[in-house]
């Protein structure tokens, strides 16, 4: 197997989340936020999986696992709420559901 | 097995790049598909093999997919690429990558201060997580299965589109 120095692993993790972060703040179409919500998910798993293999025992896999349930259930309810959007206001952009103000 | 990560590492990080710039939402979905892939290899060259599997099979093989499904029952047509080409001015960019680049200046900073112990030095086998996810963590487990039906239930409730003239709302 690989001796890659942990700094390296939670760097290239870190790098990962911080893109998936601009991905959120840049973007106006709500498919792409939930794509980047996507990607610090799976970033925050691979510093899981990194602090795992430090220390050699598998918690770090069961965490990513639970990440990954988690990311399951939080995208079918995300695209189920992008779909009620798009049928009822016929666009995705985040900020045209700003009925709530005022 | 070294360079197996270094280069996997920068697929990863072009990918991902690529797919928060791209205009075309299918375009950005499989270069997110790419970029799971080779967070795969990643945790394949670190000793997890369990859990490389998991990636592909269930990220980049079921959620990633409910996406492009979601997206083509949408049925956007070529007027969303113009639309996301409108949003997409270069001057969006400036604020959040300065914050991004001060957040990683830091972790450097952070890193710097670690020890340099070395990872993925031994393979942990699914043997391994299964007895430890039927041991410790089993409440997890149970909590997990859980936090999975809401979803489900949820999901089917959302997306369940009312026929009659007279909606509930959601």
């Amino acid at each position: 197997m690989a001796s890659v120095p942990i700094a390296h692993g939670l760097l290239l993790a870190g790098v990962l989340f911080v893109l998936g972060l601009v991905g959120i703040l840049v973007r106006r179409n709500i498919i792409f936020i939930l794509m980047s919500i996507e990607i610090m998910l799976n970033a925050a798993g691979l510093a899981f999986v990194v602090a795992g293999a430090r220390w050699g025992q598998p918690d770090g896999q069961v965490m990513f696992l639970f990440i990954l349930t988690m990311a399951a259930a939080e995208v079918s309810v995300g695209l189920a709420l992008v779909l009620q959007l798009y049928h009822r206001f016929k666009t995705l952009d985040a900020d045209a559901i700003s009925t709530l103000r005022g | 097995m070294n360079t197996v990560f270094y280069i996997s590492a920068g697929v990863a990080i072009v990918s991902t790049f690529l797919v928060i710039t791209r205009r075309n939402a299918v375009h950005a979905l499989l270069y997110l598909i790419v970029s799971l892939l080779s967070v795969a290899l990643i945790f394949f060259a670190l000793g997890a093999p369990f859990i490389a599997a998991l990636e592909v099979i269930i990220y980049a093989g079921a959620i990633m997919v409910l996406f492009v499904f979601v997206i083509m029952m949408l049925n956007l047509g070529p007027q969303a690429v113009e639309q996301e080409s409108r949003w997409l001015s270069p001057g969006i960019w400036v604020g959040p990558t300065i914050l991004a680049l001060i957040l990683i200046i830091e972790l450097l900073y952070t890193l710097t201060l670690e020890g340099n112990q070395r990872v993925g030095i031994s393979n942990i086998e699914p043997k391994q997580v299964g007895i430890v996810l039927f041991g410790p963590y089993l409440l997890g487990v149970e909590l997990a299965s859980m936090v999975l039906l809401a979803g489900l239930v949820g999901a089917y409730h959302l997306g369940h589109r009312d026929q009659t003239k007279r909606s509930r709302g959601l």
